[in-house]
């Protein structure tokens, strides 16, 4: 492990220490925070007893298919902007403000238009989504080397085949950044849906926990969820990664 | 100076090329007309100054871009906008596929002419060796060097066989040891593959070293005003640059090609309102 | 006096003077789509922008609207703070001191990619209910991203431009003001766009959350009575603020680059 690794895993180390002691001591109460070996407890105790286990899978699905959408549609939409420069810069500010409103308002309206089932959150997940992929794929697309352009047309290829034998696979370290960033957007998407107004699935249940004061399924969910999604992201991160590097890419 | 019809690979006759108007910027004239003869089998190099034009001749000879003016032929068919059969280029730019390994690099070209793979793995294996790559076979280009990047995308080239082999200024981002080398290198692939060999480059001393003739360009719009022809025999290499007659064919391009290069430096400086000082 | 030879700068090109109509044009293009929406699902799923422009109207103009205005506006205004001046702050000592950056970088990209949501509750307990709580959320939110935009702009400072301020014999103050900051400034501008969207995004959250004032629980109070109508006008006024607000960014950033 490298040196950097090793302090940080120190540092980690260090802070849950200091948080368990701090909470074993008193310093911190236990209606506030418990402490993290409790938290873990609670985690295995729901895990093994399977009491969450539908909501677990709930939203699991819902994010799964927010994903499979937002990544088909970002693309296409990332596709689109590259091609249609004009459009591209009108969007421009909008696109950067997209974040700063929360879309998650629009669930009574989605509620509406899709019935009172998970396809709501889905659409939250996706709507949350999607725009991260579409920057990243116009951005893979706009990275692709000129060179390589006059390359195909040196090698007297046809469109499609520069498109599948060149374009594609010069973009894909964008295309699975951006699909990172689809994942992570999607659970947040899902969960802060289902935290609001929802009757099930693990964002429900965490507020629910919350509303009756049950720390230890609260902290067990929360803890489950964070751990699963950082295993997630730093399984990405580092396939990303050792893309990257294979390129030569920074 | 007219050639015999078998002689003659390749020529372009009152070729130019200009660039249309772009929303704010005016129409460009960026080369020519130009009158080319390239002999079969020869090795004819450009120089000129910054911006007079030398790649958009290479691209129009190439087939990469059209000529607003003038006629382009190969092997005796016109040239239009598309790359011909028998043309192979290598750009200024790092060309390699970071994606693909060294060896599936050099194979892609061939690969799209529908040959059979064992016929590829043949040539790809030769030429490989050909240009000292093979140890780095399953290597990615971003563990190469850079020299050895160019050698790869030269090593695509000539896997499928090139009978007119065009580079724009191949060598332009390698440091000087290392460009003398790489002069070397195209000789040699030169005489074993008897291809006509078409350069261009801003060294002088480059294309008086590796050329037949070497062509020198005037300021944009383009123009060949001078062909230099330096006499030298076919199994030559880096070495010639101790002869004296190395000098004096420097000399000439540079004495031709002072006054242009002078005057491309105003236009720039005139183009960006600075003030230059000789 | 020597000149440097070489192949010409390709001119960048400016932004061509059509882009205020083609913006124009989509607009229009938008409000058709939406008109059309309205017509197909109905005015009680989708107001139409007429009525959602007179609903934000006759909201802005309530009697209550400005202390909601004024909640909302302070706790975000706290936040912003936090967020840009302390991602910043710690954007550049992680950014110029490299084992550091090394061992936070990761921490703080896993940090920004777990669904903040999860945290609310912590939050919650932790500050109570109040403009406490929705400062926190807003600058949990904001700080992140700055500090990491922050971090990459000081590391991607081209080394002999630090060689070259060493060889005039620059104070490390002086370095660090006229180099430095320059050099990093586009970047840090950019995380400052995303920064201003996400701490706004976490203040609003916060208040849907943790208060009873505040335009963001106007909104959750519109969510639960299925108000569309106050729905659509608080979304359509902010969306107009953060679009904006990003745009004048967006012009600073991009003057900035120019001279890169």
């Amino acid at each position: 492990m490298s040196r950097a690794g090793f302090i940080r895993l120190l540092v980690v180390a260090a802070a849950i220490f200091a948080l368990e002691v701090a909470c074993r001591a008193g310093v911190i109460d236990a209606i506030t925070i418990i402490p993290p070996s409790a938290m873990a407890a609670g985690a295995w105790n729901l895990l093994v007893s399977g009491r969450y286990t539908q909501d677990i899978l709930l939203t699991l699905g819902s994010v799964g298919l927010a994903v499979v959408l937002a990544i088909v549609g970002g693309f296409g939409l990332g596709y689109v902007l590259f091609r249609l420069p004009r459009l591209r810069r009108a969007l421009d500010p909008l696109l950067a403000s997209y974040y700063a409103v929360p879309t998650f308002v629009f669930y009574p309206l989605f509620i509406v238009l899709f019935g009172l089932n998970r396809l709501p959150l889905v659409a939250i997940g996706f709507v949350f989504a999607v725009i991260a992929m579409a920057i990243n794929t116009l951005t893979g697309f706009e990275r692709v080397p000129p060179v390589l352009r006059r390359t195909a047309k040196a090698l007297r290829l046809s469109e499609p085949a520069t498109l599948v034998g060149i374009t594609m696979p010069a973009c894909a370290p964008y295309l699975l950044t951006g699909a990172k960033l689809v994942i992570a957007y999607s659970f947040i998407g899902v969960i802060a849906g289902e935290f609001v107004l929802s009757g099930a699935g693990v964002g429900h249940q965490i507020a629910f926990a919350y509303n009756n004061f049950d720390n230890p399924n609260m902290y067990g969910l929360m803890l489950l969820l964070i751990g699963f999604v950082s295993a997630l992201n730093m399984v990405l991160f580092a396939w990303e990664r050792r893309f990257y590097r294979r390129r030569g890419l920074t | 100076m007219s050639l015999a019809a078998k002689d003659l690979h390749a020529s372009m006759r009152g070729v130019t090329r200009v660039y249309p108007a772009v929303e704010d910027h005016p129409a460009v004239h960026a080369l020519g007309p130009v009158d080319l003869d390239l002999r079969l089998g020869e090795f004819f190099s450009v120089v000129g100054p910054s911006g007079c034009g030398k790649s958009t001749l290479l691209d129009v000879l190439a087939g990469l871009a059209p000529a607003s003016a003038g006629t382009v032929t190969f092997e005796g068919r016109s040239v239009t906008g598309q790359v011909p059969e028998g043309t192979g280029v290598v750009f200024q730019e790092d060309a390699s596929f970071p994606w693909l390994t060294v060896w599936d690099n050099a194979a892609f070209a061939l690969r799209r002419a529908a040959v059979s793979e064992s016929v590829v793995r043949e040539r790809v294996d030769h030429t490989l060796s050909f240009m000292g790559l093979a140890d780095f076979s399953s290597a990615y280009p971003a563990q190469l060097s850079g020299g050895m990047r160019q050698r790869l995308c030269i090593a695509r080239t000539l896997v499928t066989r090139p009978r007119l082999l065009l580079l724009d200024e191949p060598f332009g981002a390698l440091d000087q040891q290392t460009r003398l080398l790489m002069g070397d290198e195209l000789l040699r692939i030169w005489r074993q593959t008897g291809a006509t060999i078409f350069l261009i480059t801003h060294a002088l001393d480059e294309a008086a070293m590796l050329s037949d003739r070497v062509g020198v360009m005037s300021a944009r719009p383009g123009q060949l005003i001078e062909i230099v022809e330096t006499c030298w025999p076919r199994d030559r290499d880096s070495t010639i640059v101790s002869r004296p007659e190395f000098g004096e064919v420097t000399g000439r391009l540079w004495a031709r090609l002072r006054g242009e290069s002078l005057k491309a430096l105003e236009l720039t400086g005139m183009h960006r309102g600075r003030v230059i000082a000789s | 006096m020597s000149v440097t030879l070489g192949k010409p700068a390709r001119i960048r090109p400016r932004l061509p003077s059509s882009v205020g109509l083609d913006r124009l044009l989509l607009l229009l293009a938008v409000l058709l789509v939406w008109q059309a929406l309205t017509w197909l699902a109905g005015p009680e799923v989708i107001t139409s922008p007429v009525a959602t422009v007179r609903k934000l109207a006759s909201i802005m103009t309530a009697s209550d609207f400005a202390g909601h205005a004024y909640e909302t506006g302070r706790a975000f205004a706290a936040a912003l703070i936090i967020s840009l001046l302390g991602g910043l702050a710690a954007g550049l000592i992680l950014g110029s001191r490299r084992l550091a950056g090394e061992v936070a970088e990761p921490l703080l990209v896993a940090f920004y990619s777990i669904p903040k949501v999860t945290l609310y509750p912590v939050i919650l307990l932790l500050f109570g209910l109040g403009v406490s709580a929705k400062i926190a959320f807003g600058a949990i939110h904001g700080i992140i991203p700055v500090a990491l935009f922050a971090m990459n702009a000081v590391r991607n400072i081209r080394s002999v431009h630090v060689r070259a301020a060493r060889a005039m014999r620059l104070t490390p103050l002086q370095i660090a003001t006229y180099v430095l900051v320059p050099a990093a400034l586009p970047e840090i501008i950019a995380g400052f766009r995303i920064g201003f969207a996400l701490t706004l995004l976490g203040t609003l959250i916060g208040e849907m959350f943790a208060s009873q004032r505040g335009i963001g629980y106007m909104l959750v109070q519109a969510m639960e009575t299925n108000d569309i109508g106050t729905i659509m006008a608080l979304a359509l006024l902010l969306g107009t603020i953060a679009t904006a607000v990003s745009w004048a960014l967006l012009r600073l950033d991009r003057s900035l680059n120019e001279q890169h």
